[in-house]
C-alpha cells in the first residue's frame, strides 16, 4: 500500500493547497488578460479596420440608407453599442459633419495616405516636404506619422547603455561581496547595493534630469543635455541592484569546495573566482543579466524624464532619444479613444509585451543548455 | 598499472624544497592552532619522512583534517583562526612572512574528502593547475594531461571523452579525476582528506591500489577513519584524539602493539 497523494488529508491543509493553486492560476491568467486586452486594442489596426487617412473617401448624406449598416458604423467611427442606440437624425448629422470635414482637408499629396499601413509604420517614406524618405514618428499633425522605427531605436540604445554600464559593475561587486570580501564587509556592502533597488524610480529620474545630464554633459560635452547616454546612465543604476542580487546569489550557491580545489592547487582568490566558480555559476549570471534586460527595456520614469524624449532617427547615443514605453506613457492620455493613434500605442504596447516574453524564453532555453553543459549532459 | 613516469614542468619549479637532506620531509614542532578561542590542536609535534604514506586517524573532531590543513595553509581560509607554534617543510617554515603560500600550494597539493572536480572537461580539469602555472604549450600540455590521468589509473576509461563535462563520471572516476589533477602540478607532498570515505568498496580498492603506487613519487599524509585501510596503505600512523596526539609509531606498531591504551582502544574498535 502506498502513500496517496492529498487522499485524507487534513480539510485546512486540501484547503490551503487549493487556494494556493488558485493564487499562482490567476498571476498566469492575469498575464494573459493584459496581453489579450492590449492585443485586441490593437487588433482592428492589423485588420485593417482602421484608417489614419487626414482624407477619408466621403458617402454622400443621400447615401446613408443605402448601404449597410455595419459598413455605416465603421464610417462613423462607432461601437456596435453607440451605433445602436443612436437615432437616425445624429447619424445624419455625423454623415454631414463628415462631408464638411473633408471639405476642410488639408491640400496635401499625402492627406489619402493611411498612414497606419505596415510599409509605413516599418519603412521610410518621402513625405511631401522632405527631400527623402525618411523614418518619422509624429503622431500629431496634419499628416499622422507613426513610423516606430525611431522609438524602438530609442528603446534598444537606452537599454544597450544601461547594460553596457550596469552589467559589469554590478557583476563585479556580485564576485567581490560572494567570493573576495571579508564576511563582515559583505554585512554592509550587500543591503546598501540592494537598497538602491528601493529609490522610486521617479526619484531617480528627477535626480538624471538635473544633477547626471548637467556632470555628464560637462564631462563629455556632447551637445544636447537631456539624451540616450544619459538615460542610459540612470536606467543602469535603476537595473544594478537586480542584476547584481540575482547573479550574487547565484555565485554564492556554487558549492565551496569548488573554490577550495582551485586554491589547493595554488590558484589565488581571484583566480579561483573568476575561472571556476564564475564559469560554474553562468546559468545564473545569464538569468540576471536577462532579468536586468527586461527591466531596462520596460522601465518608463527614467527615459521619460531624462532621455530628451525626441523621437529623432539616429545611431548616436548622444542625441536625445524617446523610447517605447516613454511614447506610451506621455501620448496614451492625449490620444482619442478607440482612434488610429489610440490603436498604435497598444500596438506598441504589445510589442513590448512580445520582446520581454521572447528574452525570457530564449533565456530560460540557453540557460537550460548552460546547466546541462556544466552538469555533464548532453 | 602502468608506471609513473610524470614528466617534468620546468626546471624551475622542481628546485628541492631544502637543502637538509636525509632529515624528515616535514617538521611539526609545538603546534596549536585556535578556533577563536578553543584549542583545536594541541601542541602537537611530528616528524613525517619523504616519499612514505602517513596515515592520521582518530575518531571525528580530534584534528586530524585539521592538522592536515595546517599542512598546506588551507586553514587561512577560515576565519578567527590562530596558529602557534612552526610546521617546516623541507625546512622551510610554512607560516613565515615571506612564504608565498600559492608556491606552497603547488608543492603540498590536496584531495578532499568530496571529490569536487571543476564543471568543465576532464581535460580542463587537469589541466586547470598547469594553466594556473603558466603552462602554455599544447603538446606539453597533452602529454601531462595523458600522464596524470594514467597515474591516477583513469586514463583507460576516459582516453574518448577527455572533452566532455567532468561531472559525468562516477562517484569513484570523479575522485580519480581529482588525484590526477592533484598529480598533473608535481607536488612533492599530496594530502588526502578521507578520499575514500564516500566511495564503494571496489572505488575505494582502486584508490587504494592508487595511493600505493603514487607512493613511488609523491610523499603522501592521508586522514582516514577506515582503519583497515590505515593498516593496508600506510607506513607510519599517527593517533589523535581530542587535539592531541596520543601516539606516532610505524603502521605495524600501532596497530600490533601500540604503547598507549587509548590507541589500543581505538583501533581494536573498543571506542571511538
Amino acid at each position: 500500500m502506498g502513500i496517496r497523494r492529498g487522499h485524507r488529508a487534513h480539510p485546512g491543509e486540501w484547503l490551503a493547497e487549493k487556494f494556493i493553486f488558485l493564487v499562482s492560476l490567476t498571476a498566469i491568467l492575469m498575464v494573459f488578460l493584459i496581453f489579450a486586452f492590449v492585443t485586441r486594442e490593437a487588433l482592428p489596426l492589423i485588420t485593417g479596420e482602421v484608417s489614419s487617412a487626414a482624407v477619408q473617401p466621403v458617402i454622400p448624406v443621400a447615401d446613408m440608407d443605402k448601404i449597410p449598416a455595419e459598413k455605416l458604423r465603421i464610417y462613423l467611427e462607432l461601437t456596435p453599442s453607440q451605433f445602436a442606440t443612436m437615432d437616425h437624425d445624429t447619424k445624419k448629422l455625423l454623415m454631414e459633419t463628415k462631408v464638411e470635414g473633408a471639405q476642410d482637408a488639408p491640400d496635401n499629396k499625402d492627406a489619402k495616405i493611411n498612414t497606419i499601413e505596415w510599409r509605413y509604420l516599418l519603412f521610410p517614406y518621402q513625405w511631401s516636404g522632405y527631400d527623402k524618405p525618411v523614418y518619422i514618428w509624429q503622431p500629431v499633425s496634419e499628416i499622422k506619422k507613426y513610423n516606430i522605427i525611431p522609438i524602438v531605436i530609442g528603446s534598444i540604445k537606452t537599454t544597450l547603455i544601461a547594460l553596457f554600464f550596469a552589467v559589469p559593475l554590478a557583476l563585479g561587486a556580485a564576485i567581490y561581496v560572494s567570493q573576495l570580501a571579508s564576511p563582515k564587509l559583505k554585512e554592509y556592502i550587500k543591503p546598501a547595493i540592494e537598497m538602491l533597488s528601493g529609490i522610486p524610480s521617479v526619484v531617480a529620474g528627477f535626480f538624471a534630469l538635473i544633477f547626471m545630464a548637467t556632470v555628464l554633459q560637462k564631462v563629455f560635452g556632447y551637445e544636447s543635455r537631456l539624451n540616450a547616454f544619459v538615460a542610459g546612465i540612470a536606467l543602469g543604476f535603476a537595473i544594478i541592484p537586480v542584476v547584481f542580487s540575482i547573479a550574487e546569489d547565484a555565485l554564492t550557491s556554487v558549492p565551496r569546495n569548488f573554490t577550495q580545489a582551485a586554491l589547493a592547487l595554488g590558484a589565488s582568490r581571484w583566480q579561483a573566482a573568476w575561472q571556476v566558480v564564475l564559469p560554474a555559476a553562468l546559468p545564473g549570471v545569464f538569468a540576471a543579466i536577462v532579468l536586468g534586460f527586461g527591466r531596462a527595456i520596460g522601465e518608463t520614469m527614467i527615459v521619460l524624464m531624462a532621455s530628451g524624449n525626441a523621437s529623432i532617427m539616429s545611431g548616436n547615443i548622444f542625441d536625445s532619444a524617446r523610447t517605447i514605453t516613454a511614447t506610451i506613457a506621455a501620448e496614451l492620455a492625449e490620444a482619442v479613444f478607440g482612434g488610429d493613434h489610440y490603436r498604435i500605442l497598444f500596438l506598441i504596447g504589445a510589442l513590448l509585451f512580445l520582446v520581454t516574453f521572447l528574452t525570457n524564453m530564449a533565456g530560460e532555453l540557453v540557460m537550460h543548455r548552460l546547466k546541462g553543459k556544466l552538469e555533464g549532459k548532453k | 598499472m602502468a608506471e609513473i613516469t610524470l614528466p617534468k614542468i620546468s626546471p624551475t619549479e622542481l628546485r628541492p624544497l631544502a637543502a637538509g637532506a636525509g632529515a624528515p620531509l616535514i617538521q611539526i614542532s609545538d603546534l596549536s592552532l585556535y578556533y577563536g578561542t578553543s584549542k583545536a590542536l594541541k601542541n602537537i609535534s611530528l616528524s613525517l619522512g619523504e616519499k612514505v604514506v602517513t596515515a592520521f586517524i582518530g575518531p571525528s573532531g580530534c584534528g586530524k583534517s585539521t592538522l592536515l590543513r595546517c599542512l598546506n595553509r588551507m586553514n587561512d581560509l577560515i576565519d578567527n583562526v590562530r596558529i602557534e607554534g612552526s610546521v617546516t617543510i623541507g625546512g622551510h617554515d610554512i607560516n613565515g612572512d615571506n612564504v608565498d603560500v600559492i608556491e606552497l600550494r603547488k608543492r603540498v597539493g590536496m584531495v578532499f574528502q568530496k571529490s569536487n572536480p571543476f564543471p568543465k572537461s576532464i581535460y580542463e580539469n587537469v589541466a586547470y593547475g598547469l594553466r594556473l602555472h603558466g603552462v602554455k604549450d599544447k603538446s606539453e600540455m597533452d602529454g601531462v594531461v595523458e600522464q596524470s590521468l594514467r597515474g591516477a589509473a583513469l586514463w583507460d576509461e576516459v582516453k574518448d571523452r577527455l572533452h566532455s563535462s567532468a561531472l559525468g563520471l562516477s562517484g569513484g572516476q570523479q575522485q580519480r579525476l581529482c588525484i590526477a589533477r592533484a598529480i598533473a602540478i608535481r607536488p612533492e607532498i599530496i594530502l588526502m582528506d578521507e578520499p575514500a570515505s564516500a566511495l564503494d568498496p571496489i572505488a575505494t580498492t582502486r584508490i587504494e591500489e592508487l595511493i600505493l603506487e603514487l607512493k613511488k613519487e609523491f610523499t603522501i599524509v592521508i586522514v582516514t577513519h577506515n582503519m583497515q585501510q590505515a593498516a593496508r596503505i600506510s607506513d607510519y600512523t599517527a593517533f589523535f584524539y581530542i587535539g592531541e596526539l596520543i601516539e606516532f609509531d610505524t603502521t605495524t606498531k600501532i596497530f600490533t602493539n601500540p604503547a598507549k591504551r587509548q590507541t589500543e582502544d581505538y583501533v581494536t574498535g573498543r571506542f571511538g
